[in-house]
């Protein structure tokens, strides 16, 4: 996308206190100074400079992208707001960015909300700010409208944000989670479950120290090489929540069909295992923020694992399992051991084990 | 990992199986039923589904799941106390995770959280202790719950509290102890059980001599076992042997844990801090004599029972709901007559739903083997 360079008519507002207070949600001078002074400031783009309550595009220049608009919110309200590996301002651009392209589009613009509860840091709030258009220029992607609400103290936990996306679907892609065929293989581009292991020892409740990081990126271009190389691809998502268990219980159902996957062929950092072992959880449950499962069909499998290789996100790509004909909507799993055991989805949260 | 990987190797596990089937047929077993090995712990049943291990074995063994799992033996007054002690505007009340889904007989403890009740998952009584140095005007109540396993980590925290002066701490004691627990099974009219897989990590802490009555009284042999899918394997061999041999002994299979003697420290603290209860209530097995600990009167501003009006109700089970016979392997889940109906892990009526190590809910979720056969 080309960004015209713009001349801006009026001076930016500028924040002159340390914390967030009610008065900045007022809708007087005091939120147009915290909008300009953390939000504009950073996020600086043609379509925003504006200020108008909409972003407007234009639908030719829409059009080159592709001929259908692909369009995702997502919220995001993780605890803590800064974790080892990324922070909640780097995850709401990436799980938007990641939502449009899994589905063979895009990314070209984000909105952005806030809710902010009173008595936060201008300086947190600037971190976040800043991370988020740091996240969104290396994506490509522009953040283009925006609000911010200022709630009581208690009334939502430190900070709230949501983002909403809209890209381009390339002419001929039709990907869909009900076209997995039998026969067809199991794609990921690596390490399952550090974005979840990463947060729950991030919150400090379980009294255990790691070094794992959030696998939190932005997928879009690794997706466009693996499209690229292997255009029969079936589908593609993001294992966020529910992990790699729970999107490929959503394929069997949708496809009908039966998936096994091997264990010994996921991969699985050691730590993240040895984390899982000692609070009794299951790493396929374990939230990612940098990952996709893809179904491929059988004779793309060669091409889609060597392009997802060869991207610096799919270094550690691998074939875990297949699309079976019996068995339809079960996902099971052929242990290590040479067992097999069923991958169901997941009731509530993993509680740890007791003992 | 170290020290795991190498008892999860499928390559061992076929050498395992093939010597276990090799024992199988070189033995006389009755036609009308196989042999009915019962593992104690729910560690085991959860290991059990985890790697696949019934489908493995020879159809002449079957696994009865029984009651070592503290979570679902739970019964629903006891869930309903937690909850009347939570709901004080002035408690943190502190759980390991897996209590909090347990039904009681209005509310869970995660219910009872999201209307407002201050209940936090914790990993280790420790950490409800440092809670109660964080918040010297808050009483925070730990909901201590399991068998020897987890009762010397309750026993030293309050230990710990006493030598720090804490005040504002407490401890709703639900601990219980297994070896009562396996007689009452054993003396339970119609049972159909042939060996034991002993629970390794409550043998950690007691040993193995207190089984002794196991097999010098009711003549069935046991072994205690390891977690591991290796461990469990070569215990069911050992269990197998025995009975080949016309023997009834405690054997222990998992020595690199688990000394004969117990450990020391964790029994003198468990000595010292508790004492047995006259009976408590089991859910589905009812009430069982000397089956679970109270504090010492020495200790009781440290005891939750003393602290709190605590209601202490009897709720009976569900009437629909045969969680008793699960437990003590005279039905297998699925014969329950709301097994995946009226009770699912989303909605459980009895407590084997709930846990992961609850025979219900394990096979619910990981899908017994056997019966899935079945059904194909």
């Amino acid at each position: 996308m080309n960004v015209a360079p713009f001349i801006r008519t009026r001076q930016l507002g500028k924040v002159n206190v340390d914390t967030v207070t009610l008065a900045h949600g007022g809708g007087g001078k005091a939120m147009k100074d915290l909008i300009d002074d953390v939000f504009i400031t950073a996020f600086d783009n043609h379509a925003l400079a504006p200020l108008e309550d909409q972003a407007r595009f234009d639908l030719a220049d829409l059009a080159m992208h592709g001929d259908r608009l692909a369009f995702t919110t997502d919220a995001f309200v993780v605890d803590p707001l800064f974790f080892p590996g990324g922070d909640i301002g780097e995850l709401a651009v990436c799980g938007t960015v990641n939502d449009l392209a899994v589905g063979g589009a895009t990314p070209l613009y984000l909105s952005c909300a806030v809710i902010v509860e009173e008595g936060m840091r201008v300086a947190t709030l600037r971190r976040i700010a800043g991370s988020m258009a740091q996240t969104a220029r290396a994506a490509g992607v522009h953040i283009v409208t925006g609000d911010t609400k200022v709630v009581q103290r208690g009334a939502c936990d430190k900070l709230f944000i949501t983002t909403t996306g809209i890209g381009m679907i390339r002419k001929g892609l039709a990907l869909g989670v009900d076209t997995a065929r039998p026969g067809d293989v199991v794609l990921v581009n690596g390490l399952l479950g550090d974005h979840g292991a990463a947060i729950l020892c991030a919150r400090g409740d379980m009294a255990l120290d790691t070094l794992i990081e959030s696998d939190c990126a932005c997928l879009h271009r690794l997706i466009d090489a693996l499209l690229t190389a292997a255009p029969g691809i079936r589908f593609v998502r993001d294992p966020t929540r529910g992990g790699l268990a729970t999107v490929l219980n959503e394929i069997a159902d949708a496809s009908q069909v039966g998936i096994e996957i091997d264990e010994a062929a996921t991969p699985i950092r050691e730590e993240v295992k040895a984390f899982c072992e000692i609070l009794g959880l299951d790493p396929l449950y374990l939230a990612n923020e940098g990952k996709i499962v893809v179904i491929a069909p059988p004779d793309q499998a060669d091409a889609a694992l060597a392009a997802m290789r060869a991207h610096p996100l799919g270094e550690g790509a691998a074939l875990i399992g297949r699309v079976g004909q019996t068995e339809a909507g079960r996902v099971t799993m052929r242990t290590v051991f040479g067992g097999r055991r069923i991958v169901d989805m997941l009731v509530g949260e993993q509680l740890p084990r007791i003992c | 990992m170290k020290y795991l990987d190498e008892f999860r190797d499928g390559n061992k596990a076929r050498v395992l199986i093939r010597e276990i089937e090799a024992l199988v047929s070189t033995m006389t077993i009755p036609a009308e039923r196989p042999l009915y090995i019962m593992e104690v712990c729910g560690g085991h049943t959860h290991s059990i589904f985890r790697y696949g291990l019934e489908g493995m074995l020879p159809k002449e063994i079957e696994l009865i799941h029984g009651p070592g799992c503290p979570v679902c033996v739970l019964p629903m007054g006891r869930v309903d106390d937690c909850v009347s002690i939570a709901e004080d505007p002035n408690v943190i009340f502190t759980t390991f995770g897996d209590a909090m889904r347990v039904p009681g007989s209005k509310k869970s403890l995660l219910q009872a959280k999201a209307e407002g009740a201050d209940v936090r998952m914790v990993y280790s009584p420790m950490d409800a202790l440092a809670l109660a140095r964080k918040n010297p005007n808050r009483e925070v109540v730990f909901f201590g719950l399991g068998f020897e396993t987890t009762m010397p980590s309750t026993a030293l925290t309050i230990l710990q509290a006493e030598a720090e002066g804490i005040a504002n701490f407490s401890v709703f004691c639900n601990h219980i102890t297994i070896v009562p627990t396996i007689k009452a099974i054993l003396d339970s009219p119609g049972l159909q059980l042939d060996g034991f897989l002993g629970p390794g990590h409550v043998s950690m802490v007691i040993g193995t001599a207190p089984y002794e009555f196991i097999a010098s009284f009711y003549k069935k042999p046991m072994v205690v076992a390891g977690f591991e899918p290796l461990d469990i394997l070569q215990s069911i061999w050992m269990v197998l042997k025995q009975i080949k041999e016309g023997r009834a002994d405690i054997e222990n299979q998992y020595a690199r844990i688990v000394p004969d003697d117990g450990n020391a420290p964790a029994l003198q603290a468990v000595s010292r801090v508790y004492e047995l209860r006259e009976f408590f209530e089991w859910r589905g097995l009812g009430s069982i004599d000397h089956s679970g600990v109270k504090l010492r009167d020495g200790y009781v501003h440290y005891d939750a029972e003393q602290k709190f009006a605590i209601p202490n109700l009897k709720i009976a089970d569900p009437k629909s709901c045969q969680c008793g016979e699960v437990l003590k392997g005279v039905i297998k889940p699925w014969q329950c007559k709301v097994f995946g109906s009226a009770c699912t892990p989303e909605t459980p009526l009895g407590a084997l739903m709930v846990s992961s190590e609850g025979a219900c809910a394990a096979y619910y979720q990981y899908g017994g083997v056997k019966r899935y056969k079945e059904a194909v």
